[in-house]
């Protein structure tokens, strides 16, 4: 990358200092758990200013108190000296801060010029004076460079023009702050190439650009700046001129992992393989092919959106694979849904347990034995005295906490709601886990007894996949480590080699370096 | 793996903050309510008609109500399991009346067997149609349904030519729903059954446990194991069986049949019934005992109202505001355990 990044460090735009966007002291808790800790950061005008972290350092936290989406709970904003008290993006609009977030707004069915005026239509008595907003439109298009239809209805445009859009319409309110969320996540290497000259044209244009972005060799290229956060916590801010993949990984990390895990027992190697993913392509999956041990925990790291909960919904059949095989104890698995899977052994822990994991109105007692109700019943009918029975056991395993088996699943903490997942599939006697994100939004107490259940759950025998985006419990209980990058297993990490280094370069790298 | 399940049990059990009580002592007081919220108003009502009108509480009189009330019991019992799971089904009202007049149309030259069998394997076809199109096809059960009454509604009267078929001439027709056991018409018994027979299946069975389910969150149902298709068909086709079975009843006890009989004033009674007995319209959450209630309840208003002299349309004017402060209730209690 060192050739790339000369582009990004050329100064540009006049930065006057009035104009500054001056953050500090800035913190945001959201339900007592911090998200963001006095971060101070000065976003000059007319410059691209980066904002770097892993998963949940506060990136987004920050560019949303920037972009008045939500407000600090402490620490104050100035522009150009003057204190901002935002309490909506419309104000934030009224001070020429515009977001554009990685799910972008705009109406599909409208045209181009459409969208771009949407709530600020030239109108007269109620009427939109159509040929007025089209001379402003083409007045916009000439400034700014781009070669966009008004009429073109936005439905038929590619992401990247879509995207056009939203930054005509930032522009059309006369944005002088523009934040951009993981602009070029969704675009091919081609649109990213466009969207990047367009970036540097809004600075040179003296606008400033707030760009928060996993691709470091973007961040490189066009940054003039990068502030790197951590655990909600300011790193530093440098300048881009000297910056260099490696450091600024080494930014992002830097804390020790904690020795909140339980021991490891690696499992033989020689271990009979319990499953067998081969080649297997699916919708954001692309030729992922793996083995898992008996006794074994492998971990699938990677960014948000890198393809890690469609490869496992893929591999227990939620999503018909396009090609590829998965093998189950030796045997190909094949049949319709989840149950199929269930029913040979093979159990997912979905990501989101309020979403897609249980059902938040039924009590306990039923949604436990949902995947089982088989084992609890005669022809058919509940027999309510076994039920309560084994679903007492299967949460004693699990240590879960209910005041009654009757309440309803909203009731519990959020560790309890998680571990009544564990329950439901440990009375499905599986031999293959997948646990996607199986302690978000957890308490630190339950995250130890989750981390305990997988352990000892691959002690016993089961081949156990924790997928996560939290590194440091990848790296705590995986005994290896698959990075994943879109859709694809770029690296394959184990003994001394699952270091968090090691996986954050594959996980940011462009293609596969391991 | 079944060492799993038993030698795990020493795991470490670090301390875990309990729910909070003053929460689930509201969301407990939000559950009473939903079965509080269709007994009491009843039972009021009930007592308060035994008290003004005395004719009221005579045998005969609450036989009637039940009797006239048979088919839309039956309807509502099996609506409740499409409800529940996640569904609707406008088009009871069209089935009932296509297979009343099947029914009526085979008994006058075949069996009373054979005509029963032809009107129930209507209803059966329907609800077959009606959840294949839902579950395979995707498209919204509400418009599903109400373009299948349309249709029909359109083959009753093209079969029958919009003609009243008597049914009351044939020998033994009559007799299905209207002889006599322990003073008691046996179109009352069989809906007795047969609502019985669906209620238990929604509270006590693995079905029940998965129409719950399907309907209260389908993609966790489908992760967890669930044929959430498969199961929202079944409610379906219990739903085309039922409004066959409601409209044989009808037209034996009513000794005539008509095409343009139930239709959508139907579908929307027994709608109605079902919602003030507390059912959710968001699925994932009903009794089928309370939909029973719920029906009984409305037809307690307009049995009070004829009884008392009441002007009738007054009983609408109720009937609306009643079923808005069910379906007040119910938002109610989900907001409650947000």
């Amino acid at each position: 990358m060192p050739g790339e990044h000369s582009t990004g460090s050329t100064p540009r735009g006049a930065t006057t200092p009035g104009d500054d966007l001056v953050v500090t002291g800035v913190s945001k808790r959201f339900g007592g758990v911090p998200a963001l800790s006095d971060v101070s950061v000065t976003i000059r005008a007319g410059t691209i200013h980066a904002l770097i972290g892993e998963n949940g350092a506060g990136k987004s936290t920050l560019a949303k108190i920037i972009a008045g989406v939500i407000g600090p709970d402490e620490g104050t904003i100035t522009l150009g000296g003057r204190a901002l008290h935002m309490r909506s993006p419309r104000e934030a609009l009224a001070h020429g801060i515009v977001t554009i977030a990685q799910e972008l707004a705009i109406v599909p069915s409208l045209t181009v010029a459409e969208n771009v005026y949407l709530g600020a239509e030239a109108s007269a008595g109620g009427f939109v004076r159509r040929r007025e907003s089209r001379r402003r439109f083409r007045e916009l298009v000439e400034r700014v460079g781009f070669d966009l239809r008004p009429d073109a209805v936005a439905r038929t445009l590619s992401t990247a023009d879509q995207q056009k859009v939203e930054i005509l319409r930032a522009l059309s309110r006369n944005a002088s702050f523009v934040v951009m969320d993981e602009p070029s996540a969704a675009l091919s290497s081609h649109e990213t190439d466009a969207l990047h000259e367009i970036i540097r044209s809004l600075a040179r244009a003296g606008t400033a650009v707030v760009l928060i972005s996993h691709f470091l060799s973007e961040v490189l290229a066009l940054a003039d700046t990068i502030t790197t956060l951590r655990d909600g916590r300011l790193v530093r801010t440098i300048a881009a001129t000297g910056a260099t993949e490696e450091s600024l990984i080494e930014g992002m990390l830097g804390r020790s992992l904690s020795t909140a895990f339980p021991t490891k027992h690696p499992c033989a190697t020689d271990a009979p393989v319990v499953l067998e993913v081969s080649h297997l392509r699916a919708p954001r999956v692309d030729d992922c092919s793996f083995v898992l041990r008996r006794g074994e925990i492998l971990g699938i790291a990677g960014l948000v959106g890198a393809g890690r909960s469609e490869l496992a919904r893929a591999i227990i059949r939620d999503t018909r694979p396009s090609s590829g095989t998965v093998r189950l104890n030796g045997e190909e698995l094949t049949g319709r849904g989840p149950r199929a899977a269930i029913r040979r052994g093979l159990v997912l822990i979905p990501e989101s347990r309020k979403d897609l994991g249980l059902l938040m109105g039924r009590s306990v007692r039923e949604n436990v034995s949902l995947s089982r109700l088989d084992l609890v019943s005669r022809f058919g009918w509940v027999s309510r005295a076994r039920e309560r029975r084994l679903v007492t056991q299967f949460m004693d395993v699990t240590t879960v906490k209910a005041a009654s088996m009757a309440l309803p699943a909203t009731m519990l903490s959020g560790g309890n709601q998680q571990k009544l997942l564990f329950a439901r599939t440990l009375m499905c006697a599986p031999s293959v886990l997948i646990a996607d994100e199986p302690t978000r939004g957890v308490d630190i107490g339950s995250k130890r007894a989750i981390y305990d259940l997988l352990t000892t759950m691959a002690d016993e025998g089961l081949g156990v996949i924790v997928i996560s985006s939290e590194l440091e419990e990848v790296l705590g209980l995986a005994h290896r480590v698959l990075v994943m990058r879109h859709g694809r297993i770029t690296a394959e990490l184990s003994g001394a080699d699952v270091r968090e280094d090691a996986v954050l370069a594959a996980a940011f790298a462009d293609s596969g370096v391991s | 793996m079944s060492k799993t399940t038993t030698d795990s049990s020493e795991l470490a059990t670090p301390p875990v903050p309990p729910s909070t009580p003053s929460l689930a002592a509201r969301v407990h007081l939000g559950q009473s309510w939903r079965t509080a919220g269709i007994l009491i108003p009843f039972l009021i009502l009930f007592a308060v008609l035994s008290i003004s009108s005395s004719a009221f509480l005579h045998t005969t009189n609450l036989i009637n109500i039940l009797d006239q009330q048979a088919s839309t019991l039956c309807i509502a019992g099996a609506g409740t399991l499409v409800l529940v799971a996640g569904g609707i089904d406008l088009s009871v009202g069209s089935t009932y009346a296509f297979a009343g007049v099947t029914a009526g149309m085979v008994g006058q030259h075949h069996s009373l067997v054979l005509a029963i069998g032809a009107a129930l394997a209507v209803g059966l076809v329907v609800g077959l149609a009606n959840g294949v199109i839902v579950s395979v096809f995707k498209i919204s059960p509400l418009i599903t349904t109400l373009a299948m009454s349309y249709v029909i509604q359109g083959i009753a009267l093209k079969v029958s030519s919009g003609n009243l078929i008597l049914t009351g001439t044939i020998p033994g027709f009559t007799t299905f729903a209207t002889a006599q056991f322990l003073a008691v018409p046996s179109a009352v018994w069989i809906t007795a059954v047969f609502v019985v027979i669906l209620a238990l299946l929604l509270s006590r069975t693995n079905f029940g446990r998965y129409v719950v389910a399907a309907g209260g969150n389908a993609e966790a149902a489908r992760l967890a194991g669930v044929r959430v298709g498969g199961i929202k068909i079944t409610t379906f086709v219990l739903s085309g069986l039922a409004a066959a079975l409601g409209g044989v009843i009808d037209a034996s006890r009513l000794g005539s049949v008509i095409a343009s009989s139930g239709g959508a004033a139907l579908s929307f009674t027994v709608l109605a019934g079902i919602v003030v007995g507390g059912t959710s319209i968001a699925g994932g959450e009903g009794s089928g005992w309370r939909t029973a209630i719920g029906v009984l309840f409305i037809a307690l208003i307009g049995n009070g109202f004829d009884l008392l002299g009441v002007d009738p349309n007054w009983q609408q004017i109720v009937l609306g505001l009643i079923l808005l402060v069910a379906v007040g209730l119910d938002m109610w209690t989900r907001r409650v355990r947000r």
